[in-house]
């Protein structure tokens, strides 16, 4: 045994000693993770929020929340002997005066875009291929939690800077608050403690930002990360792979030493932004006062939606019994992100009572195999598309010379049109990739080979597939729709017919399926 | 010194030392001067005047009238001062190519003395404002920067953008980028408002006051990229753009590599 | 159950197949070599991450092919940081594919439902520990700590009063008093109605109180204003509004009546205002009536004249709110 094993050994033995953690350790060595890149989504997220943590932190040895004005006297010229408040200020000399201060700066923003824009493609792999039936919904509510807070926290931390930008950005985050009935106007001065802006906006945003959610953010994801490894991780279907067991690789050593390489990896590609590219340019913004605006004044890309949605509103702002009721602001501002994402968190739980599927599901599904939640899908991306593109209006008019009015007359119309008919033509198309798979089961791959037939005809050759490749295209199940009586035995109406009758709607559409072939239907191919 | 000697044998020596070199050739760079007109004598300014009737004759009264005094299509110039002319076809936005939303900056069509017959020809039908002198356009001694620049973002950002790369109006409208226009061209375009651009009085801001904005928008135009390739200077769209290609593109395909077996 | 026995059966998990570097030593070796030079190169970006921090100074420019002049400082720090992360990672995860065991594991799910006896012992040790807490029986502690808990919950909301003063009207004021002069934003000028021309725009503020010298950003969100100057025949105003013009000239809050940002940009040609945020466009030859977009009040309008002295003066102070509506704005 060599020195290093024994001091090794000594360890453990004291750790486990006094922890028992030998049996609990030995376990979860061996704890198996399937390899697919599309898992490795949620660890840029998750990754994204370690560079986050790290380079925040590196940001608040300098930066001083505060709205004090001050006179700018550091080393960027344009803006030297101007009044501003001291957060810009000390932005600014992170920026310039702080060696590295602006690469982190710069890590530290493309790392949140990137966080965000990782939890939204983790969250389409996770719905798309129905990782989140039970025993999961729990972990999607997490999910849902992590994507709401991420917008806030992205908003709260681009508003630090009190930049002409983020001025602009909370000047309509408080017309937002003040749109709310009844106690919007009180919500506003609580929150800005008084008239807009104020003193104490960014010395309360910067607590919330830096400890409160943050904290949350940590406590959300140890649960989120915790559940996944307790319930062990979702696998694509295939040869081998059942409900009953997970396929792929031990923890030690692949799986560490990919995770651990990929946690690198991310780290190295937001850092490579943060050196190649400018984010949020503080110095070309100037300080924030509410009597300047820039033209294209945008948020970052996972609120660009809502910008979309708020310029896309009809201007409708009725007065009822002296009372003003700002629509134009409540319908995009919070109705319906509110709608959405509800929606989006009940959607395990609909689903379940739609198809009355009470087990437990670990095999992923493939979208097409699921028609009706494909489409779903698809018809909401849609709608967050127009919504995002008609954020942008103004610089694709410029660039594409096209007019803001059409794109917003566009978006109006499209944003009301264009689901409904993502959603037909993707459920259309799930059904045909289906039919497709049922065909190349049944009469093999072409292979592009012609023959002549005696009788003079061609026919193309057709190459029987493997059957690992027939098992992927059948394995799946196929459930036929509720079977929901409208009466009891004895012919009397059930309560809650309308219910009942809408379940047996939803269930007979998401239940629309092409048949999958089955080894008689191959037989029957053969004997012709 | 010895320390030094030993870092030029460094590795990185090499290339740092080539990038150096590039810079050496890569900064030359030419600010453009401004062009002004030199004061006329009374007989230049007469031969000017006929010249640019002339040339009004042929290239402008089709649309502009015979005597300048408009048309169905295009407003009168009568008043407008060569301030006015200077600015519209100096920058080649007229003589129109289409007749389109709004005229584009583009190659001027004329000359710098045919322009200044044309201008010299509409400021003798009626007064207006006329081209300000090189010595009124000297934003290096009597502008401010910082001022300049919060002039800019008071009077300008919101059309122009914060750091004056143009934006959207309505109906397809738009405001230019102001980047690499020449300062008198900057300052004519503030006292005659072309197009949909307003007019900024000398009151309400002074000489000196246009002048800092010049002198700020001429210290953007050759600020060096601070933070790395600007993205175009509008703001966070690009860096969302950049984020869905660049970035998550770059790391999903890292992730596909890592998922495939070796072979 | 007739389909399950008729469905295509599962061949089972693939057998395993080689790799190169499992097979052939060389592959092997190289394999490694490969690996250690990744490591390699992210020992030299770090090296190159600590120069720049060192010797590069902040002024420092280099041209670089298609990125244009960049900040060499910051440029070669980010690439040296970056590029030290990026070969760590590439390097752990080529090892990981080409030298570690890549033996396909099955591990055995179990059904997290727990056993029945285990279920209905929970539920009675639950049964016992309420019972033996009296919670059932002793309604009076029951009741009396829910209304205490429920009371002591209030508290933190209370605690929170102190965040802010309330609105009371402070919404509905701003800074314009009868007489207050226009002056320029910024330079806090007062104008004259012939400073400006016809087509002419001007950012103007309420002029200071005597004896004060600065201008807070809560003043501004509420007093700025924007002067127009058109030909008074473009006016398409009634009598009253025309009268808070003059000569041409019209004043209008530049806080957007939508969601606050500032309406400044006017264009001449069509006498349209429009606010860069949310494309509100506002008609101001008809006391900025909106014509597009999400706003759906016109700006307030500052009735305007002339003092003694000849500067643009206000009439009145505005008669609405200014900025963005809230539940009581016209209560």
């Amino acid at each position: 045994m060599s020195a290093r094993e024994r001091i090794a050994g000594n360890v453990a033995n004291y750790v486990d000693e006094r922890t028992g953690a030998a049996a609990w350790m030995k376990k979860n060595l061996q704890k198996v993770f399937p390899d697919h890149w599309s898992f490795m989504l949620g660890e840029i997220a998750l990754y994204s929020f370690v560079i986050l943590l790290l380079s925040g932190t590196f940001l608040t040895f300098w930066f001083d929340p505060s709205m004090r004005e001050v006179v700018y006297e550091g080393s960027y010229e344009p803006l030297q002997g101007l009044e501003m408040s001291a957060a810009y200020a000390s932005a600014l000399d992170i920026s310039f005066e702080v060696r590295g201060g602006l690469l982190m700066r710069q890590i530290h923003h493309w790392a949140a875009l990137i966080f965000m824009a990782a939890i939204v493609v983790h969250l389409m792999r996770v719905f798309f291929t129905g990782a989140f039936r039970k025993p999961r919904e729990f972990n999607w509510i997490i999910g849902i939690g992590l994507l709401t807070l991420g917008i806030v926290e992205g908003f709260l931390g681009y508003s630090l800077p009190d930049d002409l930008l983020s001025g602009t950005g909370i000047r309509i985050a408080e017309a937002i608050i003040q749109a709310v009935p009844v106690v919007g106007s009180y919500l506003s001065y609580f929150i800005f403690g008084g008239a807009f802006p104020g003193y104490t906006f960014i010395p309360r945003i910067y607590t919330v930002h830096i400890l409160i959610l943050p904290g949350i953010f940590l406590a959300l994801i140890t649960v989120h990360l915790m559940l996944v490894w307790y319930q062990k991780h979702t696998q694509y279907p295939g040869p081998g792979r059942t409900e009953k067991n997970v396929v792929g690789y031990p923890l030690l050593p692949i799986y560490m030493a990919k995770a651990g390489g990929f946690f690198f990896i991310v780290f190295g590609v937001t850092a490579l932004l943060g050196a190649v590219a400018s984010i949020n340019p503080i110095w070309l913004y100037g300080p924030y006062t509410p009597g300047q605006v820039s033209a294209g004044s945008q948020p970052d890309w996972y609120m660009g939606w809502l910008d979309g949605l708020v310029r896309m509103a009809p201007p409708l702002e009725p007065v009822i019994f002296g009372y003003t009721l700002s629509l134009n602001i409540l319908i995009p501002g919070l109705i319906l992100p509110g709608i959405i994402f509800t929606g989006m968190a009940l959607y395990p739980f609909i689903e379940q009572w739609i198809t009355g599927d009470k087990r437990e599901h670990h095999l992923l599904d493939r979208p097409r195999n699921a028609p009706n939640r494909t489409a779903l899908g698809v018809m909401s991306l849609t709608f967050m598309m127009i919504a995002l593109i008609n954020g942008g209006n103004d610089l694709i008019a410029t660039n594409f010379d096209l007019s803001i009015n059409q794109i917003m007359w566009f978006s109006r119309i499209g944003i009301i049109v264009l689901p409904p008919i993502a959603f037909i033509v993707t459920k259309r198309i799930c059904l045909s990739l289906q039919r497709a798979d049922r065909e190349l089961v049944l009469h093999g791959r072409e292979t592009g080979r012609l023959v002549m037939m005696p009788s003079g005809e061609f026919v193309e050759v057709h190459e029987p597939i493997s059957p690992e490749k027939a098992w992927l295209l059948t394995q799946h199940e196929q459930n036929a729709p509720l079977q929901l009586e409208d009466t009891d035995a004895r012919g009397v109406r059930r309560p809650g017919l309308l219910k009942s009758k809408l379940r047996k709607r939803f269930s007979v559409a998401h239940a629309e399926q092409v048949a999958k072939p089955t080894v008689a239907d191959l037989k029957e191919i053969e004997h012709h | 010194m010895k320390r030094l000697s030993r870092y030029r044998r460094h590795r990185a020596a090499a290339p740092l030392l080539l990038i150096f070199a590039l810079l050496g050739i890569g900064t030359t760079f030419q600010v453009a001067g401004a062009t002004t007109t030199s004061p006329m004598t009374a007989e230049e300014r007469t031969a000017a005047i006929e010249e640019g009737k002339e040339i009004f004759l042929r290239g402008c009264s089709s649309c502009h009238g015979l005597n300048a005094e408009g048309g169905p299509i295009a407003p009168s110039l009568i008043g407008v001062g060569a301030a006015s002319v200077d600015f519209q076809v100096a920058t080649g936005r007229m003589p129109m190519a289409d007749m389109s939303q709004q005229a584009m900056r583009k190659a001027p069509v004329y000359t710098d003395e045919e322009v200044a017959a044309l201008a010299a020809y509409v400021a003798s039908l009626a007064p207006g404002p006329e081209i300000p002198t090189e010595e009124m356009l000297n934003y290096e001694r009597d502008g401010e920067l910082a001022e300049g620049g919060e002039l800019f973002r008071t009077n300008c950002a919101m059309c122009h953008n914060f750091a004056g790369q143009g934006g959207a109006l309505t109906q397809g409208k738009y405001a230019p980028s102001v980047m690499g226009v020449k300062p008198v061209h900057i300052y004519e375009a503030m006292i005659t408002g072309p197009q949909a651009m307003p007019v900024f009085s000398d009151k309400t801001l002074t000489p000196k006051e246009k002048l800092s904005i010049i002198k700020w928008i001429k210290h953007a135009e050759k600020e060096p990229q601070l933070g790395g390739v600007a993205l175009g200077r509008v703001g966070p769209v690009t860096e969302g753009l950049l984020v869905w290609t660049l970035g998550l593109g770059l790391l999903i395909g890292i992730a596909v590599w890592l998922a495939t077996k070796a072979k | 159950m007739s389909k399950e026995i008729e469905a295509i059966q599962d061949p089972g998990l693939p057998a395993h197949k080689l790799r190169q570097t499992d097979v052939d030593p060389k592959a092997a070796d190289r394999a490694e070599r490969q690996v250690a030079i990744l490591f390699g190169l992210s020992a030299l970006s770090t090296v190159l991450f600590i120069y720049s921090y060192l010797f590069i100074s902040t002024d420092t420019f280099v041209f670089i092919p298609l990125m244009g002049e960049q900040n060499a400082h910051q440029l070669f720090l980010g690439l040296g940081l970056a590029l030290a992360l990026l070969f760590i990672g590439l390097g752990a995860v080529h090892w990981a594919k080409t030298l570690m065991p890549d033996h396909e594991v099955i591990a055995q799910r179990h059904e997290f439902r727990s056993p029945d006896s285990d279920r209905e012992e929970f539920v009675k040790t639950a049964k016992e520990g309420a019972a033996a807490a009296g919670l059932g029986r002793r309604s009076l502690i029951k009741r009396s700590l829910g209304l205490s808990l429920g009371l002591v919950g209030l508290s933190p909301i209370l605690l929170l009063g102190d965040l802010g003063p309330l609105p009371g009207d402070d919404l509905k004021k701003t800074g314009w008093k009868a007489g207050s002069r226009l002056v320029t934003d910024p330079g806090d000028r007062p104008i004259r109605p012939e400073d400006l021309e016809v087509g002419a725009v001007a950012q103007t503020l309420p002029e200071l109180a005597p004896g004060k010298d600065h201008r807070s950003l809560n003043d501004i969100a509420k007093d700025a204003v924007l002067l127009i100057r058109l030909r008074p025949e473009d006016f398409n105003l009634d009598d009253e509004r025309l009268s808070w013009t003059y000569q041409g000239i019209i004043a209008f809050s530049k806080i957007c009546s939508h969601m606050g940002c500032a309406v400044a940009l006017y264009e001449q040609s069509t006498k349209h205002l429009l606010c860069p945020c949310h494309q509100s466009t506002f008609d101001v030859t008809r006391a900025a009536k909106v014509i597009f977009g999400p706003a759906a009040r016109p700006l307030p309008q500052l009735a305007i004249t002339v003092d003694e002295e000849g500067y643009l003066v206000a009439q009145a102070p505005f008669n609405e709110p200014v900025g963005p509506s809230f539940w009581g704005r016209s209560a």
